[in-house]
């Protein structure tokens, strides 16, 4: 998609505020109505039985099982830590969750409620979710989660200086968070794609994120009104198949907030075969930042198991 | 000439939809079955509702659950009095459903009609007192309160009856959500007409979206989903024949539904209050009084 540039073309681009700015800008402009087009279409297919329950399975075991609230306690990010490794206690075939995702103060307690089960702890941190901090506030986040166990970083960027044009601060900002990820900790860039107004900013950012280092490329903090939709997660998924057609470097994608059916998270899931390819069928390379979404996952494979309709007294209330 | 135009004009034909959430969708399915009058000849074309309609329907009452068992029983009754007064507008139109579906004169069909009005003010009436009737304070001995409350069982599904297409359907639905709980009701397979025109009243009473949900299709296809249904808490089979209501009955033995069996009604004769405490859950809680001394109570 960018110029058919060798891979090496891509190390001289972040040389200079205005090498950025040009690679940038000189990504091809998106068909807004193409893409949206090709979303909806994607979104028709009919999965049906095994591929429905292949799907069902598969988008539990992809959940980043979310609680970002004022008001988490201990006892919450405990009971959210059990669900996830145990997403339904009456059937021990479920998969887990990928990751359980918490703030960083609360790293160390859902450390301790996932240990040995596999599921991951994931933090945001970097003044989620605004992004409105000085550097050095930001790093020390980054490092106390990271230091508490934290397993992934869910960063946000600085969204002020990108659309004031300033891509080589957000750049040195991933980088710089990136290095206090250290090597065990992968990084999740969060673009916050409501607020970056348009397609052709999306497709920026998420070519501004990868060369910078980010080992997945987020959509939403799910803190503001739009979060992610089809189209943008279609636009990801093309730049992360681009990015590895390019460099060779596979980026993962996670689309987050506003995902709350399992009819939803299965047209995510065609988008993905469809688009990346399923290479990133895998919670390795997809996630989905969501918390009610799990339920109606369960009542599904319920539904399936059982052959009748399940009901939110079968599931737990968080 | 204008007695020309009026000749040529094209009749506009009404197209018949759900009743679901508060808004009118066609099925899900796509599909429409026919329906005649009593002579055979063509009506209009109902939805034929799948699976997914009931559960679509289900979902909706139980998001209406709240908010309408919450409301006060005097509120209720106001509210299910408005149906009345909104059904006695649209008189003329079901007058006409009634005596199309059930082959009737105009005069019986509008008897019917008139009788099924006066069923909506009997059970409005009946919201804020049924709570008087059937809970109240329980002689203990002993230093307690033993108080009984009732309280509506949840969603209800409702299968109208079969052949009383109108009164019959206001009789089963009115009692259900007068007490607080909220409907998935299936209309009259051969004659679903009148209850879907009732879903158009109820939406243009204060009957809040969901709380009512009118599908139409072949009986046994919606009902077998809602009698398994774990978000269904209670069914009437008001108007399931005897060998389908056995194996609705079954199916609603898994989550432990209140099941109303079919029996014998005559819907002209004003009804007891049965079908309210049909759905009704019954709640006690005691409550301590400690010692009361001269100036009354202790604390």
């Amino acid at each position: 998609m960018p110029p058919s540039a060798p891979a090496s073309a891509l190390s001289d681009v972040t040389a200079s505020d205005s090498t950025l700015r040009r690679f940038l800008h000189g990504l091809p402009g998106v068909d807004a109505v193409g893409l949206e087009a090709r979303a909806a279409s994607l979104g028709t297919r009919s999965i049906k039985t095994t591929a429905k329950a292949y799907a069902i399975d598969l988008a539990i075991s992809m959940v980043d099982l979310t609680t970002l609230e004022g008001a988490d306690t201990p006892g919450k990010v405990r009971a959210l830590g059990a669900k996830a490794v145990h997403p339904d206690p009456t059937d021990r075939t479920t998969p887990t969750t990928a990751a359980v995702c918490v703030y960083p103060d609360m790293v160390a307690v859902a450390k301790e409620a996932v240990a040995g089960s596999g599921v991951k702890v994931a933090s945001v941190a970097t003044a989620f979710p605004a992004g409105r901090a000085a550097l050095e506030v930001k790093l020390a986040d980054v490092r106390e989660a990271v230091a508490a166990g934290a397993d992934e970083i869910d960063m946000v960027i600085d969204r002020g200086a990108f659309l004031a044009g300033r891509y080589l601060k957000v750049y040195d900002e991933i980088v710089a968070v990136k290095e206090a990820c250290g090597t065990n900790a992968r990084l999740k860039v969060i673009f916050e794609t409501g607020e970056l107004s348009t397609y052709d900013n999306i497709r920026r950012a998420s070519w501004l994120g990868m060369l910078a280092g980010a080992d997945f490329i987020k959509t939403s903090t799910g803190k503001v009104a739009v979060n992610a939709t089809p189209p943008n997660t279609l636009l990801m998924l093309e730049a992360v198949r681009d990015f590895r057609a390019l460099t060779g470097v596979q980026v993962g994608v996670k689309p987050a907030g506003g995902i709350r059916t399992s009819k939803d998270a299965i047209k995510f899931l065609v988008l993905v075969n469809e688009t990346a390819g399923a290479d990133w069928l895998d919670n390795h390379w997809f996630r989905f930042g969501a918390s009610s979404l799990l339920n109606d996952l369960l009542m599904q494979r319920q539904k399936l198991a059982t052959g009748r309709y399940s009901g939110p007294d079968y599931v737990t209330v968080d | 000439m204008s007695e020309k135009t009026e000749q040529q004009r094209l009749t506009v034909f009404k197209t018949y939809k759900l009743y679901v959430g508060g808004k009118f969708p066609r099925s899900e399915s796509g599909r429409v079955y026919e329906v005649t009058d009593s002579k055979g000849n063509w009506l209009a074309n109902a939805p034929q509702s799948s699976r997914k309609d009931a559960r679509d329907a289900v979902v909706a009452a139980r998001k209406a659950f709240g908010a309408w068992s919450g409301a006060t029983a005097y509120n209720r009754g106001q509210v299910l009095y408005r149906v009345a007064e909104m059904l006695e507008g649209r008189r003329e139109q079901f007058v006409r459903e009634v005596a199309e579906a059930e082959g009737l004169s105009k005069s019986k069909a509008a008897a019917v009609v008139d009788a099924t009005i006066d069923r909506w003010v009997w059970y409005a009436g009946w919201t804020d007192k049924i709570s008087q009737v059937v809970g109240g304070a329980n002689p203990v001995a002993g230093p307690y309160f033993n108080l009984s409350s009732p309280e509506p069982s949840g969603v209800v599904a409702v299968v109208a009856p079969q052949e009383s297409s109108f009164l019959g359907l206001v009789s089963v639905v009115a009692p259900v959500i007068a007490t607080g709980n909220t409907a998935v009701v299936i209309a009259s397979e051969k004659a679903p007409l009148p209850a879907l025109s009732l879903g158009e009243v109820l939406a243009t009473s204060d009957v809040p979206g969901g709380v009512v949900n009118v599908l139409s299709g072949r009986t046994a296809e919606i009902a077998a989903p809602l009698a398994a249904h774990q978000d269904v808490n209670a069914i009437d089979l008001a108007g399931a024949d005897e060998g389908l209501a056995k194996e609705l009955e079954i199916a609603a033995a898994d989550n432990l539904k209140r099941v109303l069996r079919p029996q014998p009604v005559d819907y002209f004769e004003t009804p007891g209050i049965e079908r309210l405490t049909a759905f009704l859950e019954t709640k006690t809680v005691w409550h301590p009084t400690g010692s009361l001394g001269a100036s009354g109570s202790s604390y």
